[in-house]
């Protein structure tokens, strides 16, 4: 049994419409000796719905970290907003006896209970402190050298500080490190720890996709030549939307979005196809052919 | 592009000032620490939706609430553009949870009967799938040609019974309720 063993929520956004993710994800982690077990059972992780409904948020979340109590894992996800939502909610639930007392009277009527003996990360946290830089190094075939990249973290993996501190919101490092792992460069740019815009764009698309434009805009200002994610919803933001935004701003932006896990790949000597690159919105194949892998 | 603000309409009714008020946002869970906002803006000038909205602004928000104008805040459009980028709270010099009560203050206004229709149908989605959208069966078959593992189906009679108990029915389209 590895020591990298994890129980691997996958969220509804994933499954929905950003399976390339997933795909790369599981076998870039498979490289890494990550061990990932699925789940049998599980629902959505509640943040959609907590700027309607904490509570509802809180039992649907409790519900999942319970799931994982009983099977005795840790659970990884590749989305920021389950890896923050669960991550917050278990520390809260371990912390705020009250609230423990008032969850668990709910999770009693469904035979379940809150313990907090696990913990809940996102990939980058496992990649970082569990996996190692040192791994991760030795796993590269075929260092990116010469590709110019921006990269974008995530709200839900920063902030609060006070509750994740484990990056610096105003100047984030840890995804960074882990892209120059690859040989790509990673470049800082303006305003880089704000948000992508996708939690408002069923209220307001106009003020999403203007959160959204401004990132691009200050990428391609910076001289990126794709941007790199770790979360489905950033990236239908910077992948899916950009030619609506192309088209509503009359503007071309051309990026290349790519899911961390598909750059790690083909740093790794994965195929294109291996990493459903394909399957992305705005096409990679400059970088591509940039680093002469087609 | 500018965003026409729905405020509510200005009567005497909605600039009633509600000194209980406050104290129903301070209870819930986060909502504590409205009562020390001394109004110096750093919420609002590290927001990126106030950047990009005509009518967005925390500051005013906290300061509505903290004064009572318990109407002109909930029935108010713009309370639903918070991101939920936690910024503000990083940034506050009084250490004030801005992005929770902000988010006590939407979680109010449900209460009240103000649920953008996105929020209803999103809820009734989990409760009738366990996930937040309804994932076509096209996904599903593909997930099986791409190699991955089928989806699991989450086990309802424990979502939904959860989602009663925490007072998420209201939430609900009446059809999905059974
Ligand atoms: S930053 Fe804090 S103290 Fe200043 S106005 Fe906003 S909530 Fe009030
Ligand atoms: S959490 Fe909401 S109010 Fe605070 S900075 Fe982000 S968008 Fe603005």
């Amino acid at each position: 049994m590895s020591d990298l063993r994890y129980l691997f929520f996958i969220g509804c956004t994933i499954p929905y419409r950003v399976t390339n993710y997933e795909v790369s994800a599981r076998k870039t982690f498979a490289k890494l000796g990550i061990e990932l077990v699925e789940m049998s059972d599980f629902n959505c992780c509640g943040l959609p719905v907590d700027p309607a409904s904490h509570e509802m948020m809180m039992v649907l979340a409790a519900r999942n970290l319970c799931l994982a109590e009983q099977q005795g894992l840790d659970i990884i996800t590749l989305c920021t907003g389950c890896a923050g939502t669960l991550r917050k909610v278990n520390r809260a639930l371990k912390e705020e006896k009250e609230l423990r007392n008032r969850v668990n009277e709910y999770l009693s009527k469904v035979g379940m209970e809150f313990k907090g003996t696990i913990e809940a990360k996102h990939f980058i946290h496992v990649l970082k402190e569990d996996v190692g830089f040192d791994r991760i190094k030795d796993s590269i075939r075929k260092p990116l050298a010469g590709l110019k990249v921006a990269e974008h973290c995530g709200c839900h993996l920063l902030r609060p500080t006070k509750i994740f501190g484990w990056d610096d919101p105003e100047n984030p490092e840890v995804l960074k490190g882990l892209i120059e792992l690859t040989g790509a460069e990673c470049l800082d740019y303006m305003d880089e720890p704000e948000c992508c815009g996708y939690t408002i764009i069923a209220i307001d698309d106009k003020v999403a996709l203007q959160l959204t434009r401004e990132k691009l805009q200050h990428i391609k200002m910076a001289g990126a030549q794709a941007m790199v994610t770790v979360c489905p919803s950033c990236h239908l933001m910077f992948d899916m939307q950009q030619s609506r935004i192309e088209r509503a701003f009359n503007e071309k932006f051309e990026l290349p979005v790519l899911h961390f896990p598909q750059l790690l790949g083909l740093a790794m000597g994965l195929g294109p196809d291996e990493l459903a690159l394909g399957d992305l919105r705005v096409s990679p194949s400059k970088i591509l052919e940039a680093l002469k892998i087609v | 592009m500018a965003d026409k603000p729905e405020m509510p309409k200005m009567n005497a009714e909605t600039l009633k000032l509600d000194p209980s008020f406050k104290y129903e946002v301070m209870k819930e869970h986060d909502g504590e620490t409205l009562k020390v906002c001394f109004q110096c803006g750093s919420c609002t000038s590290s927001c990126p939706t106030a950047r990009f909205s005509t009518s967005y602004r925390p500051r005013t928000i906290l300061r509505m609430a903290q004064l009572g104008l318990r109407r002109k805040v909930l029935e108010s459009q713009t309370l639903w553009l918070c991101t939920a980028c936690f910024t503000c709270t990083d940034r506050c010099p009084q250490n004030v949870e801005v992005a929770n009560v902000l988010r006590v203050l939407r979680n109010l206004a449900v209460k009240k009967g103000q649920i953008p229709g996105i929020f209803t149908e999103l809820a009734s989605n989990i409760y009738a799938t366990g996930y937040v959208y309804k994932i076509p069966e096209m996904r599903l078959r593909k997930r099986a040609e791409l190699g991955l593992p089928p989806l699991p189906k989450a086990n309802l009679d424990g979502v939904d019974k959860l989602i009663e108990l925490a007072g998420g029915r209201k939430l609900l389209k009446s059809a999905e309720v059974r």
